[in-house]
């Protein structure tokens, strides 16, 4: 067994043999023509053919990955119609009386080459583009065009690279996953694998020896094992069966809303922890980030993330969900954690100690500038904020006091926001037994159900011999959840779930009956809950 | 001659899509249409010259149209670059 890291496109896991793939080697030859006129006329109809197939690979492509996707080969007929590259090929027959052929070759060599020596990384992919066209006037013209084929059996396709056009002219029932040594993950290539599903890796040292040979592409963790033994190959062969199985049902439920028979609309969003996580939020068509925990910001770094770096982060997230809610946690640090810079002394009991809210409302400084990168980030997308570990509506009067102090300086400054919903934590029984009173200061309610539990039973999870005395399902903690609900649906303030116990589908239909507006859950978790959301009625 | 300038807002610049549609629009009018950016020059209906001029969100450019219909021609292009980019 051999292994290959490369860099991963798409999370799955395909497994089966691999299948080498070169691209019809079209070695171009140049030859001297007698009359010019008429290469040039080999080379326009040739053009027209291309610019035909273009449109026949916009119309599949429309239709297996979507019009905005399918938009590059709408760009690439543009492209081909370019006055420079046309008129660069005509030079080149006319002066050199060279073949089309050599004519195209040349001019899509010089072109993409332009494209490759640009600094931004948007224009430096457009090489390949350049190159895809050229390639595919080359091929009407010798006449060695054709279905990329892939066989019988489904495989593991490997290239040095492939072009967008490949990609989308192989055929889907046969293709397991991609792996390429060259190839970026904003190519279209990568966009495509990513919407049609494909597991793919690039940037991993390819050999032509692989080809008819087994092997695993683990998306996930961005490995290739070629010759995998038995071993790796069972526990694969286990973990895609689950990967099927969430696959199978993502088909059926994708794009579907969550509403119960009866047409209770439950708001069924994810909990992140960084911005890579966004690829799986939607993978996994949730409606929303309900929990996008800011700690990995602060917990990354040697020093205080400033308002610049904040800033870039949660634009990157709400653009990237685009009419779609952001809830965005405050820091929720501890001494449980260790943050060098932050200066935290020991603590005997950190889960009830200096905090979250606690040290945000101690160090006001830092607090807002965390507020200032998220109103600022408000002008780009749908943000909510929430604060974690309250235990007062003094607290949550001076959390709001700072808000208003923030957006002062922001209009004072000119600096454009949104309108941005706050939300508390639900996650303390004090919180829960004055939620009436909560409710009126607040937008929304988001219950976390990790601490509450260990508050409330008092029990530590941390410690395995309380185990058998831990229940996740205690009564008291649903009649919290109850009375949190009802108290929040009294001032029109909106409660969710965010923790575990949100996730938990024995539970599912019991919340919906209970009244909750929201769950946030991992996104693996959205369509199983999606699943059970609209076979039930509420009645 | 007319000409305006405009800051770009579009997330990646002036993008394949936009600069071909911008180039199809061009092509309408017989006026010469060209754009400067970052200190170089492309005819606006040459769409591969106008993306080697890597234009960035945030950049300021330069649109001149000069010949008959300059005028039609600098207010079709201002409202593309508006509604696009």
């Amino acid at each position: 067994m051999e292994q290959f890291n490369g860099k991963s496109i798409y999370n799955g896991i395909a497994i089966g043999r691999i299948l080498f793939y070169s691209k019809n080697q079209q070695q171009v030859k140049r030859n001297k023509v007698e009359d010019v006129e008429e290469e040039i006329a080999r080379f326009e109809s040739a053009k027209a053919k291309a610019m035909e197939q273009l449109q026949e690979l916009y119309a599949k492509a429309v239709e297996e990955v979507g019009e905005s996707n399918a938009m590059i080969f709408e760009v690439h007929s543009m492209m081909l119609e370019d006055e420079d590259y046309n008129e660069s090929i005509y030079n080149i027959i006319r002066n050199e009386e060279v073949n089309a052929e050599f004519a195209v070759a040349t001019t899509g060599d010089n072109f993409s080459t332009m494209f490759a020596e640009m600094e931004d990384e948007y224009f430096k992919a457009r090489a390949a583009d350049v190159k895809d066209i050229s390639e595919r006037v080359i091929a009407v013209l010798t006449g060695l065009e054709g279905e990329a084929g892939l066989g019988d059996e489904p495989v593991i396709v490997v290239a040095e690279d492939l072009a967008p056009s490949e990609t989308v002219q192989m055929d889907k029932s046969k293709l397991l996953a991609f792996v390429t040594r060259l190839g970026s993950s904003n190519s279209h290539t990568a966009i495509l694998a990513r919407t049609m599903n494909i597991p793919a890796l690039i940037g991993v040292e390819i050999s032509e020896a692989w080809d008819g040979k087994m092997a695993i592409v683990d998306g996930k963790q961005g490995v290739l094992f070629v010759d995998p033994d038995v071993a790796t190959l069972e526990t694969y062969m286990e973990k895609r069966k689950r990967e099927d199985a969430q696959r199978e049902l993502l088909l059926q439920l994708k794009g579907q809303p969550d509403v119960t028979k009866d047409g209770r609309h439950i708001h069924l969003y994810a909990n992140i922890g960084s911005v890579a996580d966004v690829a799986n939020v939607h993978a996994n068509d949730a409606a929303g980030i309900g929990l996008f925990r800011s700690e990995f910001l602060y917990l990354e770094k040697d020093h205080y993330p400033t308002e610049e770096e904040q800033f870039q982060v949660y634009k990157t997230v709400v653009q990237n969900m685009p009419g779609k809610k952001v809830i965005i946690r405050t820091l929720d640090i501890g001494a449980d954690k260790q943050v060098d810079y932050f200066e935290m002394e020991q603590e005997e009991n950190p889960a009830m100690g200096y905090r979250a809210i606690r040290i945000c409302l101690d160090r006001v400084e830092v607090f807002k500038t965390q507020l200032r990168a998220l109103y600022r980030a408000s002008a780009y997308g749908m943000i909510s904020i929430m604060f974690p570990m309250v235990i007062s509506v003094s607290e949550v009067r001076r959390i709001k006091e700072i808000c208003e102090e923030v957006k002062r300086e922001l209009s004072d400054s000119d600096i454009p926001y949104g309108d941005v919903e706050l939300g508390i934590m639900i996650e303390t029984p004090a919180a829960v037994m004055i939620s009436d009173l909560l409710a009126k200061e607040v937008d929304f309610f988001s219950i976390g159900t990790n601490d509450l539990t260990q508050y409330t039973l008092a029990i530590d999870r941390q410690n395995p011999k309380l185990d058998n005395i831990y229940d996740a399902h205690h009564p008291a903690m649903l009649r919290m959840i109850q009375m949190v609900i009802d108290n929040g649906h009294k001032e029109n303030c909106w409660v969710g779930i965010c923790g575990e116990l949100g996730a938990d589908t024995t539970l599912t239909e019991r919340f919906v009956r209970m009244g909750i507006d929201e769950l946030s859950v991992a996104p693996s978790m959205v369509l199983p809950l999606r699943n059970i959301i609209v076979n039930m009625s509420v009645d | 001659m007319r000409q305006f300038n405009y800051v770009i807002t579009d997330e990646i610049g002036i993008h394949a899509r936009p600069a071909g549609l911008l180039a199809k629009e061009a092509k309408a009018f017989a006026s010469k249409i060209t754009i400067e950016a970052n200190g170089k020059s492309a005819e606006v209906t040459k769409l591969m010259a106008v993306m080697q001029l890597g234009v960035k969100k945030g950049a300021e450019v330069v649109i001149t149209a000069e010949g008959k219909d300059e005028d039609a021609a600098i207010a079709k292009m201002e409202a593309f670059m508006k509604e696009n980019l």
